[in-house]
């Protein structure tokens, strides 16, 4: 573990100004996978911590059907949130079901979008084949045991998982990312926030060095839609997804008129299920939508030995979710 | 850590710990965890994985339940921090305290500071409506000794449930 210097900043633009200007330096926010990995793994060497818990970014206001949550606001504040309980519960059921309550009093909603996508291999430097780590070195975890990894947008280049359970309904809602750069401000989709890690799994999302997520944007949902979030695990609690669904339907006299549709534990990224979705609209409230919607969620999977097993159980994890949130009986 | 550490790597920090103002100069990598234990001699709150997944080093930082294994000492500049120390007053245990003994709610004792002040956080959060309830929102600290009926039943005496 290499030294760094610690700074402690209390004004945005100059925190951005500072990280643009130095390529060592990286934002620490919870700390609860930055010092993870920078302290106890040392995979991570930034040369400066830039400390932005102390800045504004951290009201939850509502205002025209949308809820803007400040890049600080910590999962057990947005999980408190009276309107996340009654227009987006399965938000709430998603920050519940994550970590602990201590690791939720501490990770902020920014920096739970940028947890790292990462694995025990790209966690364990003794490890030497790692694409994210090393691009171009190969990745252990496809040829090695594996398990707590991602079967859709995978590939030989690399298999490490997206782990976030807060991102699944929040790229079901269509969540919008607020950014703010050296150059200005922009805004981005979640759904296009992520890149798939192709041949350089290091590349996680669209930011450049130094852009700072400062708020999201959730859409809620009209009233009337029933939303639910299901999680399928080793243990009761405090364990990552081995498959996940945030789902959100509409229905109207047994026909579903909008479906939203989101997997987690399976993914290289918050996954949207869009193929999922256009068979869920117009179709009948059934089990069997819901199994056809399921098989096309899955649709072209990459698995390995350890990781097979998920590709029937996130089918599973959908057809339950679907019936939950529906109603419909299976 | 390499000993070969610059003058721009060391931070000055003031703590508030169990009330009392503490000021050090620390390496900027130094966890709050390491802070209490090795700079202020407070040996109670323990490091277990001291990498976030036990809860054995879990403290109040500004009331609030986290863990001081992945937070830097740096970061709680000015803030309130609570160990297990802290919590007794004028010598008379706090109430989560008097029942982990008379519940019996540890063996060898490690995971037992953390345990407390979860527990102490978890009523404070209104978190203790079942057992199932208290179960859950104490999932993060582990105990290895399987002491976990004994601590949710002194959770339970103590949120006023009794033995029901």
């Amino acid at each position: 573990m290499r030294p760094f210097e610690y700074v402690r900043a209390d004004d945005v633009a100059a925190a951005v100004a500072l990280v643009s200007a130095d390529p060592q330096a990286e934002y620490l926010a919870g700390g609860t996978t930055e010092l993870d990995l920078v302290l106890k793994d040392g995979v991570l060497e930034p040369g400066r911590l830039v400390d932005i818990t102390r800045l504004p970014l951290r009201g939850i206001t509502f205002a025209e059907d949308t809820l803007r949550v400040g890049a600080l606001v910590t999962m057990e504040e947005l999980a408190a949130d009276p309107t996340v309980s009654e227009r987006v519960p399965f938000v709430r059921e998603a920050l519940l079901a994550g970590a602990s309550p201590q690791l939720r009093n501490m990770a902020t909603i920014g920096g739970n979008l940028l947890q790292r996508t990462r694995c025990r291999y790209f966690r364990d430097s003794t490890v030497t084949a790692c694409n994210k780590r090393t691009p171009g070195s190969g990745c252990a975890a496809v040829r090695g045991p594996a398990r707590m990894h991602a079967i859709l947008g995978a590939s030989e280049h690399c298999i490490a998982l997206h782990a976030s359970d807060l991102c699944v309904p929040l790229v079901a809602l269509d969540t919008v990312v607020d950014i703010q750069g050296v150059d200005g401000s922009r805004s981005v989709p979640l759904t296009q926030f992520y890149v798939l890690p192709g041949e350089r799994p290091d590349i996680e999302n669209v930011l450049q060095h130094g852009e700072l997520i400062t708020r999201i944007r959730i859409p809620l949902l009209p009233v009337g839609t029933r939303s639910g979030y299901l999680k399928v695990r080793d243990r009761a609690s405090y364990e990552f997804a081995l498959t996940s669904a945030a789902a959100a339907l509409l229905i109207e006299d047994g026909t579903i008129v909008r479906a939203r549709l989101a997997l987690g534990g399976v993914g290289t990224k918050p996954w949207r299920a869009s193929e999922a979705e256009e068979i869920l609209h117009g179709a009948p409230a059934t089990g069997r939508t819901f199994r056809a919607a399921a098989q096309a969620a899955l649709g072209d999977p990459f698995t390995v030995a350890g990781t097979a097993f998920k590709v029937e159980l996130a089918e599973r994890t959908i057809v339950r979710i679907l019936h939950t949130v529906s109603g419909v009986r299976s | 850590m390499e000993n070969t550490v610059s003058a721009d790597t060391y931070v000055d920090v003031m703590l508030r710990v169990n009330g009392c103002a503490r000021r050090l100069r620390l390496d900027s990598r130094v966890t709050l965890l390491d802070a209490l234990r090795d700079e202020l001699d407070l040996t109670g709150t323990k490091k277990g994985c001291d990498q976030g997944a036990c809860g054995a080093c879990t403290v109040l930082l500004d009331g609030k339940r986290v863990l001081s294994c992945l937070t830097l000492a740096a970061q709680c500049e000015g803030r309130e921090v609570t160990s297990i120390e802290g919590l007794a007053t004028d010598g008379r245990l706090h109430p989560v305290q008097e029942a982990f003994i008379r519940h019996d709610g540890f063996q060898c004792g490690y995971c037992t500071p953390g345990q407390i002040m979860s527990a102490v956080a978890l009523l404070q959060e209104g978190r203790a409506g079942s057992d199932e309830e208290i179960r859950e929102f104490m999932s993060g600290n582990l105990c290895r000794c399987g002491a976990y009926p004994n601590i949710v039943a002194a959770i339970r005496e103590v949120a006023g449930r009794g033995s029901e």
